[in-house]
C-alpha cells in the first residue's frame, strides 16, 4: 500500500502541480468501464498492479502499473481476445529532472478494436531495470535500444542491447536524462583527446589496417623515389 | 470510404508462366554442403547513393545470399529531442521540417496538431482544409521523389526524371506558401506562418489536374516492365502478423494485405468525411508496395480535389492572443495587443501541464508526436515516433536468406529518410 501512495505522489507530479485538463478516475469506478473497457478489465485482471488510471488531452487513456507486473499486462494486453493491442507504436521514456523516477512509456494500438491505450511504467533512476517486451513485439527491439541509449534504462533480457542513434564507444552518458548538459559532458578538447587516443584497432579491422599499412609504405616508397630524382 | 486492393495487371510480358509470375532460373539458397567457404562481410555505406541517406548496413554473406543484415544508423543524429527541451513550443516547429525534409509540411502539421491537442486549442476551419492540402500535397511530394530514387536503384533513370520535375513544382508551391523550399516551418501553434498567397489555391489546382498524366506515363514505365517486376515481385515478402509485429505502418502495413490507415482509423482533421479509397496490396512484396504507393498518390489528388473546394474564407489564426502574435498594426497602437506581442514573444507559449500524443498519417507510415508540459513554456519531452526509424528496423527479417541486389530493392522498397532515423 506504501509503494500506491509513492506512485500516486509521481502521478500527481507528472500531471503537475495543478490538476488542470486531466479527470482523476477513481480505483474501480465502475461508470467508467463502458467508455474504455480495457482499464476496468485490466483492473479485474491484474488487481493492484494497476496502480494510476488518467484521462489526458480529452482522450487519451494512461495506466500506470508495476514494473514487475508490466511484462505480464503487456502480454494479456496483446493476447487477451477482448483487448488485442497488436501494433505497439512506441516505447520511450520521459525524464522529470530532480532525482524523480524515469517514466517509461508503452503506446499500444488495437487494430481490430482501433483503440489506444498508454502504459506507463516507473523506473527509479538508481535501479533504471525494466523487462524487455522484445519477445512480444519485435518493434520493441530498436526502441528499448534508443531508450536505453538516450535514457539509460536497462532491459532485462533484451537480445541486443547496445547503443543505437550515439556511437558505440559514447562515454559521456546518456543524453536524453535532464541531467545531461546540452552541449554534451566532454569539451570539444576533452572529445578530439578521446579520439585520438582511442586504439586504431578498435574501429578497424585487421584487414583495412593491413590495406593501410600497405598504401603507406607505398607513399613512402614513392615519396623516396621522388627525392632520388 | 471503401478499400481498394492493388492488381497485378501484367499481360503483355513474354517470360511469365501460366500464373503470371516471371520465370526466373533456379538458384539454391543456402549453405552448399561440400563447398567450405567462408562468409564475407559486406559493407554498404554509410556514403553510398542507394542508402538513400548516411545508412550503413553490414552483410554476411554465403556467395550472393544473405546471412545477416546489420544496420547501423545514428551518422545523422542530430539531438532534435533534446534541443527541443531547450525551446519554446514554437521555436520546435523549425526543428520538425529537418526531419523528414522529403514531406516537411505533414512534419510541421503533425507537431502543432500535437501541441494543440495538448492546450485545448480548435483551429479555425479554413486552418484544418490548408492543413489537410499542405498534408496531402507532401504526401505526393514524398511518394514523387521514393518513386525517382527507387527506380534509380533499380536500374531506370528516366522516371526520376520525370518525378523531379513535377517535384519542382511542389517546391515552387512550398516557396509560394511559406518561402523556402525545403525548410518549409509552415505552421505555427494555433494557425499557420502565413495565410496562403494570391493565386495559390489555382497554382495547386492546376498542378492536381496535370499531374495525373505524368504518373500514368511513369506507369508505363515501370509496372508492366520485365526488370522492374523481376527485381520487385516476390522481394522482401512480409506477411501480414509479421508486419504488424514488427511495427510497419503505412504504405508498408498496406502493402502486406492490413488495413490501418490512420485517416481512416483515428480520423483527425474530418479526414472521414472525404471521399478516397484505403489502398491496400495483397502479397507484401516489393511489387505490392510499390503499386500502393502509386495508388496513394491518385487518392491524395482526390483527397487535394475535395480540399480545395472546400477552402472557406475567414481567419487563419485562431483569435486567441495568448496563442497566435497580434497584427503589426494592433501591436504598435494597441496597448492590450501590444503586451500580448511581448510576452508571446518574449515567454513563448504556454501550455497546461499535461501530455498529449497525435498519430498522423505521413507519407511513410505511422508519424507519432508525444508532448509532455509542467505547466512551461518549454515541454519537459517532446517525441518523435517515427516511422521510418521502425521501418527500417524490419529491413533485416525481409532480406535474410534472400541475395544481394534483392537488399538495396527491399532497402528502396521501404521509403526510408535517415534525417527522421537518427533525428
Amino acid at each position: 500500500m506504501a509503494d500506491e501512495t509513492f506512485e500516486e505522489a509521481i502521478a500527481d507530479l507528472e500531471s503537475g502541480r495543478s490538476k488542470a485538463g486531466e479527470q482523476e478516475v477513481p480505483a474501480g469506478d465502475q461508470a467508467d468501464a463502458g467508455s474504455h473497457p480495457t482499464v476496468a478489465a485490466l483492473r479485474a485482471e491484474f488487481g493492484d498492479a494497476v496502480l494510476h488510471h488518467a484521462v489526458m488531452a480529452g482522450d487519451e487513456r494512461v495506466v500506470r502499473v508495476s514494473r514487475d507486473r508490466a511484462v505480464a499486462i503487456l502480454r494479456w494486453l496483446k493476447d487477451d481476445p477482448a483487448q488485442e493491442y497488436d501494433f505497439l507504436a512506441d516505447v520511450t521514456a520521459v525524464d522529470w529532472g530532480g532525482g524523480r523516477p524515469l517514466d517509461l512509456v508503452y503506446q499500444l494500438w488495437s487494430i481490430p478494436h482501433r483503440r489506444a491505450l498508454r502504459v506507463k511504467v516507473s523506473v527509479p533512476l538508481d535501479d533504471p531495470v525494466a523487462d524487455t517486451v522484445s519477445g512480444l513485439w519485435k518493434t520493441a527491439n530498436w526502441l528499448e535500444r534508443e531508450v536505453w541509449d538516450m535514457f539509460g534504462i536497462r532491459f532485462r533480457g533484451h537480445p541486443d542491447l547496445r547503443r543505437i542513434l550515439m556511437p558505440e564507444g559514447y562515454a559521456e552518458g546518456h543524453p536524453l536524462r535532464k541531467d545531461f548538459p546540452l552541449r554534451g559532458r566532454f569539451s570539444r578538447a576533452e572529445q578530439t583527446r578521446r579520439i585520438l587516443a582511442t586504439p586504431v584497432a578498435e574501429t578497424y579491422s585487421e584487414q583495412e589496417l593491413a590495406v593501410a599499412e600497405e598504401v603507406r609504405s607505398h607513399h613512402r616508397g614513392s615519396a623516396g623515389s621522388e627525392a632520388s630524382e | 470510404m471503401s478499400t481498394k486492393t492493388v492488381e497485378y495487371l501484367v499481360t503483355r510480358s513474354p517470360e511469365l508462366n501460366a500464373e503470371g509470375v516471371p520465370v526466373h532460373a533456379e538458384f539454391p539458397l543456402g549453405v552448399e554442403p561440400e563447398l567450405h567457404a567462408e562468409h564475407m562481410l559486406i559493407n554498404i555505406g554509410p556514403q553510398h547513393p542507394a542508402t538513400h541517406g548516411v545508412l550503413r548496413l553490414v552483410l554476411e554473406l554465403d556467395g550472393e545470399t544473405v546471412i545477416s543484415c546489420t544496420p547501423h544508423i545514428g551518422y545523422l543524429h542530430s539531438s532534435f529531442e533534446k534541443l527541443g527541451e531547450y525551446r519554446t513550443w514554437n521555436q520546435i516547429i523549425p526543428l520538425t521540417d529537418r526531419m523528414d525534409y522529403l514531406a516537411p509540411l505533414i512534419y510541421n502539421c503533425a507537431y502543432a496538431m500535437a501541441v494543440e491537442k495538448l492546450m485545448g486549442i480548435e483551429v479555425t476551419e479554413r486552418c484544418r482544409i490548408v492543413r489537410v492540402i499542405c498534408m496531402e500535397l507532401d504526401r505526393i511530394f514524398s511518394h514523387l521523389l521514393w518513386l525517382g530514387t527507387t527506380a534509380i536503384d533499380i536500374g531506370a533513370f528516366t522516371v526520376f526524371l520525370w518525378t523531379f520535375q513535377e517535384r519542382e513544382r511542389i517546391y515552387s508551391l512550398h516557396e509560394a506558401l511559406t518561402g523556402a523550399r525545403i525548410t518549409t516551418s509552415a505552421t505555427r501553434i494555433g494557425g499557420m506562418m502565413a495565410d496562403l498567397p494570391v493565386g495559390w489555391i489555382e497554382a495547386l489546382r492546376n498542378f492536381v489536374e496535370t499531374l495525373p498524366r505524368t504518373i500514368d506515363e511513369t506507369e508505363t514505365l515501370l509496372t508492366n516492365n520485365q526488370i522492374w517486376i523481376g527485381r520487385n515481385r516476390d522481394v522482401g515478402v512480409i506477411g501480414p502478423e509479421e508486419a504488424i509485429n514488427c511495427g510497419l505502418s503505412g504504405p508498408n502495413l498496406r502493402a502486406s494485405g492490413v488495413e490501418y490507415d490512420i485517416r481512416r482509423d483515428r480520423p483527425y482533421y474530418d479526414y472521414e468525411t472525404y471521399d478516397f479509397d484505403v489502398v491496400v496490396g495483397e502479397h507484401g512484396d516489393c511489387y505490392d508496395r510499390y503499386l500502393v504507393r502509386i495508388e496513394e498518390m491518385r487518392q491524395s489528388l482526390r483527397i487535394l480535389d475535395q480540399a480545395i473546394e472546400r477552402v472557406p474564407e475567414g481567419p487563419i489564426n485562431v483569435a486567441d492572443p495568448r496563442v497566435i502574435l497580434p497584427g503589426k498594426t494592433d501591436a504598435m497602437t494597441d496597448m492590450e495587443s501590444m503586451i500580448h506581442h511581448f510576452k508571446v514573444v518574449m515567454e513563448g507559449v504556454k501550455a497546461e501541464p499535461g501530455e498529449s500524443w497525435f498519430s498522423v498519417e505521413s507519407s511513410k507510415g505511422e508519424l507519432g508526436m508525444y508532448v509532455v508540459s509542467d505547466g512551461g513554456s518549454k515541454p519537459v519531452r517532446w517525441r518523435v515516433r517515427g516511422p521510418s526509424f521502425i521501418n527500417l528496423s524490419a529491413l533485416p527479417h525481409m532480406v535474410v536468406g534472400r541475395l544481394l541486389s534483392d537488399v538495396i530493392a527491399v532497402n528502396a522498397s521501404l521509403d526510408i529518410v535517415l534525417g527522421e532515423i537518427d533525428r
